[in-house]
């Protein structure tokens, strides 16, 4: 990290540090430039990040890269910062204002570990805004917007920072004359290094409450809140990681393969398949590997899916169009093919079901009810058939009935994209509902509408 | 004289590239666009309809050296992705309604910031929660008004599962040459929809890189234009500049000024840089027809309910000319007034309740009349209604 050494990474071309005559933030500013200089990183590979708030006037007074963004949001620019250029020293400031309203941010950073410096300048209210309660504010401590004085808890910053994970937090005042070493030991920490740093908002809560250094060096213990250094332990920082994870990703998902056709159809228009079953009848899946099969024959194919968000019950619902021309509008007004599986999916399409043309043709499991239409029935016994295979039975039984196209582009479609064993399950079912279809015809039950 | 970036030379990323065709939905379309545009940071927070870009990426990102994430909450998707940005990444989120919603303040940001970035919204039914699994398009002016401040991003809208792929990959060519956000309005029924798709069959321009100063140059000024209609060059942070970012009104050394006339030189820059590039930015398709007396103007899904109204209707005689706006903002107003010339009618089918319309309304000559075909209960506008409610049959 050393460069050239540096008197100070501070600049005074914007004017001199904006802070009211004896606020904290002046001393906490003065200490990360000392610890800057300790350090002496190249200025180009540190970023001053801050939040809104009298804190987040700092960054344009340091030579520094300078980031300075939405009021609670700091930590994020701070963490895309650093795991897009995991090389740069992010530093982050904050105040108790801010720890509120990103809190979230606080927590997920500490969790991640993500190797950034997060500097929490605690003046136990919100300056910039006139002295509002935070977060932090003491019970009983008069605000702005207490006037009764505070009933709140306040909350334990670097306590909520090690729950959630953090490897390094250390609780600093602004009083404290090895602030910049604390600093400079925080920057160095490969992981996410937290220091809160206790101060006076003078401004604001030392008139209202008449408070001074003793009275915060008081207030600390009586809270039972710990001084110093609370926890450094050794965990994995989180762009390292995510780098070796990514590293073993590698070559682990290769593209799926191309549909070549390769077989001819008997499709000649746009072709609306509804098929309705339940959850564990693999309806989806199935649907998918058909409109596969049509693809090898040349069409062109939609499928869109319904079922409910508790995917492992009730209904499951898929819509397909199979088309020689380009699919336009992809919802079907009037299906030509309608495969009925399960209670549920007919429950769920019941209001299609009565609708349905003449000219459209339902294959429905024999076991199952169903609702008036005028659309030709023909009934599949499919209680033979394993439940995760109904739908390749009763796709095949539509397949030989039809003639839309050739079995060896479904068996093509469920060989190339599915593991051998599913696909052999799937080839299994093709046959029986083959049979299935035969059976039917033979027994004559295909001819006019139920 | 405003300096372009480089148009030419470079070709597209081969990086997650095939050939022939496939059956995949439209989430898996943006996410390849994405990574053929050279994406290479994403974070994302899940959200039906929107959730499967992620997985997508994660998929992908890995092999191009990338990152991705799934962050806490939509404010911190945008706030990585934003601080990548800056830091010299390409980058995209993903997300639908109730998330482009926690969005706005950061939008607000990379506006101001001039940071490059493409945010997807999957749009589904609303308002608040709605239905999470049903199409909507009830985004369209939230996402060019969204932001406090109300200045201008740029958004594009997919109507089919190659625009999807198509747009996004411009999107990130916008970004980064307009430096701003890019909004891609798709739809939950092109998100979660599978098609048929042929990446070889669709035809990109030259990828185009920020502009970027010269690594020699003695400083950085990060919003520095010499008049107010050029994109300024940017020096990633980490480059080899020192770099500064602000969300406060700033000069274009992202100072912070409170001087009036600096604040408001930088406004009319922000807006300036999109309205000058109108044009370059104005995608459309037209079918235009000789002596037509109506026009229907669509975008999105709706816009293949519209083209299959149109084949209907002329097959009953009728002479009917189609518009559809892939761009949407900013209002690609010279196609829409050249395809205006000379109907009586003007037909505007939408999955919301007449949002685009109003921009129609509001360029069309004053004896045109113009009428709203608007649905919002999740389902597709179907060619029917819009034959029935344009009185076109
Ligand atoms: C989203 C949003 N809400 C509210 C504000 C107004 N605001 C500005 S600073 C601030 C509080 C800052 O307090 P703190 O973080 O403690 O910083 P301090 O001023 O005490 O240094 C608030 C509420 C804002 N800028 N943005
Ligand atoms: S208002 Fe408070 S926090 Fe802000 S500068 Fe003054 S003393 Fe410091
Ligand atoms: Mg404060």
């Amino acid at each position: 990290m050393s460069h050239r050494a540096l008197a100070t990474y501070m600049t005074d071309k914007v004017g001199p540090l904006p802070f009211c005559p004896g606020c904290g933030h002046t001393v906490l500013i003065k200490a990360l430039d000392k610890a800057l200089v300790k350090l002496a990183p190249d200025p180009k590979q540190v970023v001053i990040v801050t939040d809104i708030g009298c804190i987040g006037l700092a960054d344009r007074h340091f030579i520094t890269n300078a980031f300075h963004g939405l009021h609670g949001r700091s930590i994020t620019y701070a963490c895309g910062l650093k795991l897009a250029r995991p090389e740069l020293s992010v530093i982050t400031l904050m105040g108790d204002g801010a720890c509120g309203i990103g809190g979230t941010h606080l927590l997920n950073v500490a969790r991640r570990n993500i190797g950034i410096t997060l500097l929490v300048a605690n003046n136990l209210n919100y300056g910039m805004t006139g002295g509002q309660h935070s977060v932090t504010t003491p019970t009983g401590g008069m605000t702005s917007t207490t006037p009764w004085g505070n009933i709140e808890r306040p909350m334990d910053l670097c306590g909520t920072a090690v729950a959630a994970g953090a490897a390094w937090v250390h609780r600093a005042t602004s009083f404290d004359g090895n602030l910049p070493d604390i600093l400079a030991t925080a920057i160095g920490q490969p992981g996410f290094a937290m220091v809160e740093v206790w101060e006076l908002c003078t401004a604001h809560y030392v008139p209202r409450n008449k408070f001074g250094k003793k009275d915060l060096i008081a207030l600390r213990q009586s809270f039972g809140f710990e001084h110093g250094p609370l926890v450094d332990r050794m965990r994995p920082e989180y762009t390292e990681w995510h780098r070796e994870a990514f590293e073993r990703g590698r070559g682990q998902a290769p593209p799926p393969p191309t549909i070549e056709t390769c077989y001819s159809n008997r499709v000649s228009r746009k072709t609306g398949i509804v098929i309705a079953g339940s959850a564990g009848q693999k309806i989806r899946s199935t649907a998918t590997a058909f409109a596969k099969a049509a693809m090898y024959t040349g069409l062109n194919a939609t499928q869109k899916d319904d079922y409910p968000i508790t995917v492992l019950t009730g209904f499951s619902v898929s819509e397909l169009i199979l088309s020689p021309e380009t699919i336009e509008y992809t919802a079907i007004e009037s299906p030509d093919y309608v495969i009925l599986l399960s209670a549920d999916g007919v429950k769920r399409v019941r209001a299609k079901i009565g609708q349905l043309a003449a000219s459209c043709t339902i294959y429905a499991d024999a076991a199952l009810e169903l609702p008036e239409t005028e659309a030709r029935v023909v009934r599949l016994p499919l209680e033979a058939v394993s439940k995760v295979t109904t739908a390749t039975a009763a796709l095949a039984a539509m397949l030989t009935h039809t003639e839309l196209f050739p079995h060896e582009a479904l068996e093509k479609a469920f060989r190339v994209f599915r593991s051998p064993s599913i696909a052999e399950q799937n080839l299994k079912a093709m046959a029986e509902g083959t049979a299935l279809i035969d059976m039917t015809r033979q027994a004559g039950s295909t001819g006019g509408a139920e | 004289m405003p300096h372009h970036p480089s148009r030419g030379g470079a070709a597209p990323s081969k990086r997650g590239r095939r050939m022939g065709r496939v059956f995949i939905e439209g989430n898996e379309a943006i996410a390849r666009g994405a990574m053929r545009a050279g994406c290479s940071f994403f974070a994302s927070y899940p959200i039906t309809p929107a959730s499967s870009i992620l997985r997508y990426m994660l998929q992908m990102i890995p092999e191009a050296g990338g990152t991705v994430l799934q962050a806490e909450d939509e404010i911190a998707s945008m706030g990585f992705c934003i601080g990548a940005s800056m830091a010299g990444r390409r980058v995209l989120t993903s997300t639908s309604g109730p998330g482009l919603s926690l969005y706005s303040e950061n939008i607000g940001l990379a506006i101001t910031g001039e940071t490059p970035m493409v945010i997807v919204d999957i749009q589904r039914q609303g308002p608040a929660t709605g239905s999470a699994t049903k199409g909507a398009e009830g985004d369209i002016q939230f996402a060019r008004w969204g932001t406090s401040g109300g200045l201008p991003i740029i958004a594009l809208s997919p109507a089919t599962i190659s625009e999807a792929y198509e747009l996004t990959y411009r999107a990130f060519n916008f970004a980064e040459q307009y430096r701003t956000p890019v909004l891609l309005l798709a739809n939950k029924e092109l998100g979660v929809t599978m098609e048929t798709f042929d990446e070889e069959a669709v035809d990109l321009p030259p990828l185009v890189e920020r502009r970027r100063v010269a690594p020699d140059a003695p400083e950085y000024l990060p919003h520095l234009f010499s008049s107010p209609e050029e994109v300024p060059a940017i020096s990633d942070f980490g480059g080899p500049h020192i770099a500064r970012f602000t969300t406060s009104t700033h000069d274009p050394t992202a100072y912070l000024t409170t001087n009036p006339a600096a604040i408001q030189e930088m406004i009319d820059h922000y807006a300036a840089k999109i309205d000058h590039a109108a044009d370059d930015l104005a995608l459309v398709r037209e079918d235009l027809q000789e002596g037509a007396d109506t026009l229907i103007v669509s975008y999105g899904v709706t816009s293949r309910s519209a083209a299959a109204a149109v084949t209907e209707a002329r097959s009953r005689g009728k002479r009917i000319s189609s518009l559809v706006l892939q761009t949407l903002w900013p209002v690609p107003q010279a196609a829409i007034r050249k395809a205006m010339s000379g109907v009586r009618k003007i037909v505007v089918p939408e999955m919301n309740m007449g949002q685009y319309r109003i921009e129609i309304e509001r360029l069309a000559p004053p004896d045109v009349e113009v009428v709203g075909v608007m649905k919002m209960n999740t389902l597709l506008v179907s060619p029917r209604e819009i034959l029935e409610k344009g009185n076109l049959l």
